[in-house]
């Protein structure tokens, strides 16, 4: 890839979702999502499905009409224009490489709609093949490459026309695991060399917290929590973000004074001002310890570990406390130590929590 | 296990003999009416005997009305695939990409002139031509109008299955996200994945409106049909040896499009072969 195909006219645009309103019958799709993307940065949607975010990426790339609110690509309102005069370039979930073209006139079809020179086209599909990795693939038909190459093309065809914004919808999730892991370092890369403001939408949390600037957790048509991905897991806005990034234990306690008391810890709260009374406390397994063998195996912290799941270089211990079942990660080498069947008493580590009511589901967050 | 083999042998041999009889039975039942048109339009006399002649076939064109008939009969072919083409492909992407509730109702309309006999269509196009005929005008092509409605079931057919072998949204909406207008997204995108649906939907068209009978001769038009119905009754021999070029027309499209096919699918597993290879290697 030469400098010159990453020029400026590559550098990212501020993007700006205000207030995008969209309803299908009684469904309220998206409910006032506003979204500000800044130059260059990637920002993933996540949430479950029906959650809103394909919606959101489509009303971005106009294949969709909003029943309100805007879309501005660096200042301009491009709500109104239709998707071919939007200048995006999309990544599809689907496989959309036209089955009767070859590789490099796939990449090279956007150039075409922009009339530029046949010459000049087919260099800069190729460049943008190499981009990829795929150029000597260049003419293969889709049907001669697997998934992960087909959508590497599609990825080279959605860059080649120097979009303003790069849309990624769910682009990894027909892959298979090992495919799907290479293809996202790859897509940030990529994203990172020709500084091109990205919205990626998926489903798959570690897919998101591995390579955005920023995740936005969606639920219902709206942003639940929009922050760097150490953000997102480490200090969740709500309950739900909490369950949905990452796996929480929930454990009945008491909140008294700006913390929660859980099982005779005192655990600090992510927002302290909430009203005392019973509360569930929402704890990270990784803050949850088996402790050091030769203490007192008494107290409501005391259990039978039931499984150890082996996840590689930690293990997921699930702990039986009678009333409740724990989930605690450590180590693989200390997770060995503990087999189904032991009794073991469970450390809480002081980290803030988020606590949740029945009454009002957010209440503490 | 060798008795095991022998009876998967015996029973490939019998389907086998089975699928020649079959054929040959059908190829008999085909080709023994052409062969006697052929013969009956190639002999001076009634019988085997008589000498052969190309006299019939040579006075295809000392007929006026017939040659009109023909030409005729050609641009109502070829006014009929274009009309239906242009009317169809558009409507089946669009209810595809946006009204796919309304599809079935769609199907449905495509599929009402199936159920309709010819001769019932026509008591219902008669005012419409008598109107037309008035005020618009009364020439053979507009027949046209009433042939795309009777090809309307056997394209939607063909184009419909055409249309479900890709993914017509994605493929949409790829190219407009690329740039493109809609003109460009059914010309460039759609057409060319549909292309096989698309020759056989145009040779089912060409092929119906060559044959058809009824509707021309109840409107009162002399298409080809009509003319050599009643060229059989003053000159048999020419009227059977239009029939029979008419078939063989027929069969040469029928051959070219399947040659077309080929073609195609030739040049793709070519490249697959190619891949293959280079993959072996590469293993």
């Amino acid at each position: 890839m030469t400098n010159e195909a990453n020029g400026a006219a590559r550098q990212g645009v501020e993007v700006r979702l205000e207030n995008l309103h969209r309803r299908y019958g009684t469904i309220v799709a998206l409910d006032d999502l506003s979204l500000t993307l800044a130059p260059g940065e990637l920002v993933a949607l996540l949430g479950p499905s029906g959650c809103g975010k394909t919606t959101a990426l489509r009303l971005v790339a106009g294949l969709e009409d909003a029943d309100g609110g805007r879309v501005v690509f660096g200042g301009n309102d491009v709500t109104a224009l239709p998707t071919n005069r939007r200048d995006v370039g999309m990544v599809f979930q689907a496989y959309s490489l036209f089955p009767h073209m070859v590789a490099w006139e796939n990449v090279a079809f956007g150039l075409q709609m922009r009339k530029v020179n046949p010459e000049e086209r087919k260099k800069t599909a190729l460049e943008m093949l190499e981009l990829v990795g795929l150029a000597r693939f260049a003419n293969r038909y889709a049907s001669q490459l697997s998934g992960g190459q087909q959508q590497r093309v599609a990825l080279a065809r959605a860059l080649a026309i120097r979009p303003q914004v790069l849309l990624l919808d769910e682009p990894l999730s027909a892959l298979d695991a090992k495919v799907r892991s290479r293809l996202r370092d790859e897509i940030r890369r990529i994203q990172l060399e020709v500084g091109i403001t990205t919205l990626f939408v998926t489903h798959d949390q570690e897919e998101a917290l591995a390579i955005a600037d920023r995740v936005g957790v969606m639920q219902a048509g709206r942003l639940e929590q929009l922050g760097p991905p150490t953000q997102v897991y480490s200090r969740p806005a709500t309950p739900f973000v909490a369950d949905f990034v990452g796996l929480t234990n929930r454990l009945d306690g008491n909140v008294k004074s700006g913390a929660v008391e859980v099982r005779g810890v005192s655990l600090p709260l992510v927002r302290p001002d909430v009203a005392d009374g019973p509360a569930t406390a929402l704890v990270r397994p990784e803050a949850v310890s088996v402790a050091a063998e030769g203490e007192a195996m008494d107290g409501p912290l005391v259990g039978t570990v039931i499984a150890v799941a082996f996840l590689g270089a930690v293990s997921r211990v699930t702990v039986d406390l009678g009333d409740v079942r724990v989930l605690a990660q450590m180590p693989t080498s200390a997770a060995s130590q503990h087999p189904a069947g032991t009794r073991v008493r469970l450390d809480l580590r002081p980290d803030p929590v988020l606590i949740q009511r029945e009454e009002t589901a957010p209440a503490g967050a | 296990m060798a008795a095991v083999t022998g009876f998967r042998r015996s029973r490939r041999v019998k389907v086998q003999v089975f699928r020649i009889v079959v054929f040959g039975v059908a190829a008999i039942f085909f080709l023994v009416p052409i062969f006697a048109m052929l013969e009956f339009s190639t002999r001076s006399g009634a019988n085997f005997t008589s000498p052969r002649t190309l006299t019939f076939w040579k006075q295809i064109f000392d007929y006026p009305d017939l040659v009109a008939a023909i030409t005729a009969s050609l641009q109502l072919a070829a006014i009929t695939s274009i009309a239906m083409l242009v009317l169809l492909v558009p409507t089946m992407v669009w209810v595809r990409l946006r009204l796919r509730r309304i599809s079935r109702i769609i199907e449905f309309i495509c599929l009402l002139p199936l159920t309709i006999p010819a001769i019932v269509l026509v008591v219902g196009f008669f005012p419409m031509y008598q109107w037309m005929g008035n005020n618009f005008s009364d020439s053979i092509l507009t027949l046209a109008f009433a042939y795309l409605i009777l090809v309307l079931p056997y394209c939607y057919r063909a184009l419909d299955a055409g249309l479900g072998a890709i993914d017509v949204k994605t493929l949409t909406e790829a190219a407009r996200s690329l740039g493109a207008g809609w003109f460009t997204v059914m010309w460039r995108v759609i057409m060319p994945n549909i292309s096989n649906a698309v020759l056989n939907a145009i040779f089912l068209s060409v092929a119906l409106v060559l044959g058809e009978y009824t509707i021309a001769n109840n409107l009162l038009y002399n298409n080809l049909q009509v003319e050599i119905a009643q060229l059989g009754r003053a000159n048999a021999g020419v009227s059977i040896a239009v029939a029979v070029a008419a078939l063989l027309f027929a069969f040469a499209l029928l051959l070219v499009l399947g040659f077309l096919g080929r073609t195609r699918r030739q040049a793709e597993e070519k490249l697959i072969l190619t891949y293959a290879r280079e993959m072996g290697r590469s293993v």
